[in-house]
C-alpha cells in the first residue's frame, strides 16, 4: 500500500504542478456552468409559459431535477469522454518516453501497485474536477423554492464518478500501450466515444445482440443513476469497466518485460 | 555478485544478444566494453530484470533476475543512458520518492536522501527542478538515485557522456570511491575511464563475450590493443582508423 500511495502521490505532484490538471479542470467547469445556465434558462421560460397557458397539464410534467439536473449530468458525461483522455494520455506513455518507466520497473514495486498507484492519482484528479459541479446543484437547493431534491443529485454524482473512473481506466490502459501521448490521447477518445454509443444499433439489431450492446453502454448503465436509483447491475458494470482498464494496463506493462 | 550464463535476447527474429558471459566478484568495478550495437544496454537491461532474457541465466547477489526478480531489485542501483528524472520535481523530492519506492524504512528516507545529495555533490542545487538542471547534475542526480538505498551491485550505463572533463573527473572519482561497499558494472566507450576507474573488463561484440579479464593479468597489451583485437576485425571502418 505505501507504494501505491508513493506512484499516486507523484502522479498528483506531476498533475498540478504542469497546467494540465488546472485547465483541465477549469474548463470542465466552466462547460459546466454555462450548460447548467443555459438548462435553467431555458427551464425557467418554459415554466413562465406553461403557467400561462389554460390546462395546467403540461406545468405537472415540469420536473427541476429532471430537466436541469439530469440533463447537466448527462451533457457533462458527453464532455467527460473527451476530456478524461486529456488526463490520462500522458499517465503512461509519458513515462515510457522519458525513461522513468526503467526506474519504476526496476524497483521492487509490482506491476500491479504501479498501476494502482497511477489510477489514485487521476481518480484523485478527477473527483476535484467533479466536485467542482457539485456547486451548481447546491445552488439551486441554497436559492430555489422549492429547490431539487438532493438525493438524486448524490446518486448522479456518484453515478458520473464511477463513470469517469471507469473511462480514466481505459484511458489508461490505452496509454500503456504506447509511447506516444497523441496516439494515448487520440486512441482513447475513440474508444471511450465508441463505447459512448455502442447501444446506438441496438433497437435495429434486436434480441440477445441488442440485449448486450444496451447493457454495455456506459449511458444506459448510468441513467438510473442520474434519477436517483443505484441498481447493482449498474455498480457492477462500473466496477467491472474500472477493472477491465486496470487489468489491460497491467498486462500492457508487464508484456513489456518479455516482448 | 554477479554471474551471467549464456544469456540472450531476441527481438522476433532479431537477436540482440546471443551469448554473454561473465562473472564480477564482491568489490569489482567492471568495465563493460563493445561498440555500438553490441548488445550492451539490452544485456544490462536483463541484469537489472528490464528485460526478461530469451536464453541462458543470470543472477545478482545470489538472485535469479526472472525468477526472484523482486530480490534483484532490491540489491541493484541502475542508471540508464538517459537518467530518469521527473522534470517537474525537485532533486530532493524526486530523491525522496525514489527512496520510498526502493522500499527504504520511512524514518531512514531523509537521511538516505540528504547522504545520496552529498555523495553526489548535488546538496546545494537540490531544491532546483530536475528540468532546469545541466547534464551533468542530471547524471548525478541520476546516479544518486541508483546508490541511495545502499544496493550491493550497481549498474551504471555510460554514466560520463556527455559530461564536460570536470565532471568526468569527479563522477569517476565517486565511482571509485563506491567499490568499497559496492559491485559496480560500468558499460562505457572510453577505454581510459576502465584503465582508471575498472579492475576488470568484458568485451562483447555482436551479442557474444569476446574478452574477460582482471586488468593486472593483461598487462603488456594497452587496453586499446585488446579492444582492436576483440573487434576490429569484424569492423572494417575502426581498421582504416
Amino acid at each position: 500500500m505505501r507504494n501505491v500511495l508513493a506512484i499516486c502521490k507523484r502522479e498528483l505532484l506531476s498533475f498540478f504542478v504542469s497546467p494540465v490538471a488546472y485547465f483541465v479542470i477549469c474548463g470542465f467547469v466552466l462547460l459546466g456552468g454555462y450548460f447548467f445556465f443555459n438548462l435553467l434558462g431555458t427551464f425557467n421560460l418554459l415554466l413562465a409559459r406553461y403557467s400561462q397557458m389554460p390546462f395546467k397539464g403540461p406545468l405537472g410534467q415540469l420536473n427541476l431535477n429532471q430537466f436541469v439536473i439530469e440533463g447537466l449530468f448527462h451533457t457533462l458525461l458527453v464532455i467527460l469522454v473527451f476530456l478524461i483522455p486529456l488526463l490520462t494520455m500522458r499517465i503512461v506513455a509519458e513515462e515510457r518516453h522519458r525513461g522513468t518507466f526503467e526506474l519504476l520497473v526496476t524497483s521492487p514495486l509490482t506491476v500491479f501497485e504501479i498501476v494502482l498507484g497511477k489510477f489514485l492519482g487521476v481518480g484523485t484528479v478527477v473527483l476535484i474536477m467533479l466536485v467542482g459541479i457539485l456547486f451548481f446543484p447546491l445552488m439551486l437547493w441554497l436559492y430555489g423554492s422549492p429547490g431539487p431534491e438532493m438525493l438524486p443529485v448524490f446518486s448522479g454524482f456518484l453515478g458520473l464518478l464511477l463513470c469517469s473512473l471507469g473511462f480514466a481506466s481505459i484511458g489508461m490502459a490505452v496509454s500503456s500501450f504506447t509511447e506516444n501521448q497523441i496516439v494515448a490521447g487520440v486512441s482513447s477518445m475513440v474508444v471511450l466515444l465508441l463505447l459512448y454509443v455502442i447501444h446506438a444499433p441496438a433497437e435495429s439489431l434486436g434480441g440477445v445482440g441488442g440485449d448486450v450492446l444496451t447493457y454495455l453502454s456506459p449511458v444506459m448503465q448510468v441513467r438510473d443513476m442520474f434519477r436517483g436509483v443505484i441498481t447493482l447491475k449498474a455498480l457492477i458494470y462500473f466496477f467491472s469497466l474500472i477493472f477491465l482498464g486496470l487489468f489491460l494496463s497491467q498486462r500492457a506493462l508487464d508484456a513489456y518485460r518479455w516482448r | 555478485m554477479i554471474e551471467v550464463n549464456a544469456l540472450g535476447k531476441k527481438y522476433g527474429d532479431y537477436i540482440a544478444v546471443e551469448n554473454v558471459t561473465f562473472s564480477a566478484a564482491k568489490g569489482d568495478i567492471i568495465g563493460f566494453l563493445g561498440p555500438n550495437g553490441a548488445g550492451k544496454t539490452t544485456t544490462i537491461r536483463m541484469l537489472v530484470t528490464y528485460l526478461a532474457p530469451s536464453a541462458g541465466s543470470a543472477n545478482i547477489a545470489g538472485f535469479n533476475v526472472v525468477t526472484q526478480a523482486d530480490q534483484v531489485r532490491r540489491r541493484i542501483g541502475y542508471l540508464p543512458e538517459t537518467p530518469p528524472l521527473y522534470g517537474e520535481m525537485t532533486i530532493r523530492e524526486y530523491l525522496t520518492f525514489v527512496a520510498r519506492i526502493k522500499g527504504i524504512p520511512a524514518g531512514q528516507i531523509k537521511s538516505r536522501v540528504e547522504m545520496a545529495l552529498e555523495k553526489c555533490f548535488i546538496t546545494d542545487v537540490a531544491g532546483r527542478l530536475c528540468q532546469h538542471l545541466s547534464r551533468g547534475y542530471r547524471q548525478r542526480a541520476g546516479l544518486a538515485q541508483a546508490i541511495i538505498h545502499d544496493p550491493d551491485v550497481i549498474v551504471l550505463d555510460e554514466p560520463t557522456s556527455g559530461l564536460d572533463p570536470k565532471q568526468i573527473i569527479e563522477i569517476r572519482n565517486l565511482i571509485k570511491s563506491l567499490s568499497q561497499h559496492h559491485t559496480v558494472l560500468l558499460s562505457t566507450h572510453i577505454l581510459p575511464e576502465v584503465s582508471m576507474v575498472c579492475n576488470k573488463v568484458v568485451i562483447v561484440n555482436r551479442g557474444r563475450t569476446v574478452f574477460e579479464n582482471y586488468l593486472k593479468d593483461i598487462q603488456g597489451r594497452s587496453l586499446e590493443q585488446l579492444f582492436m583485437e576483440c573487434v576490429g576485425k569484424e569492423h572494417p571502418l575502426t581498421e582504416q582508423v
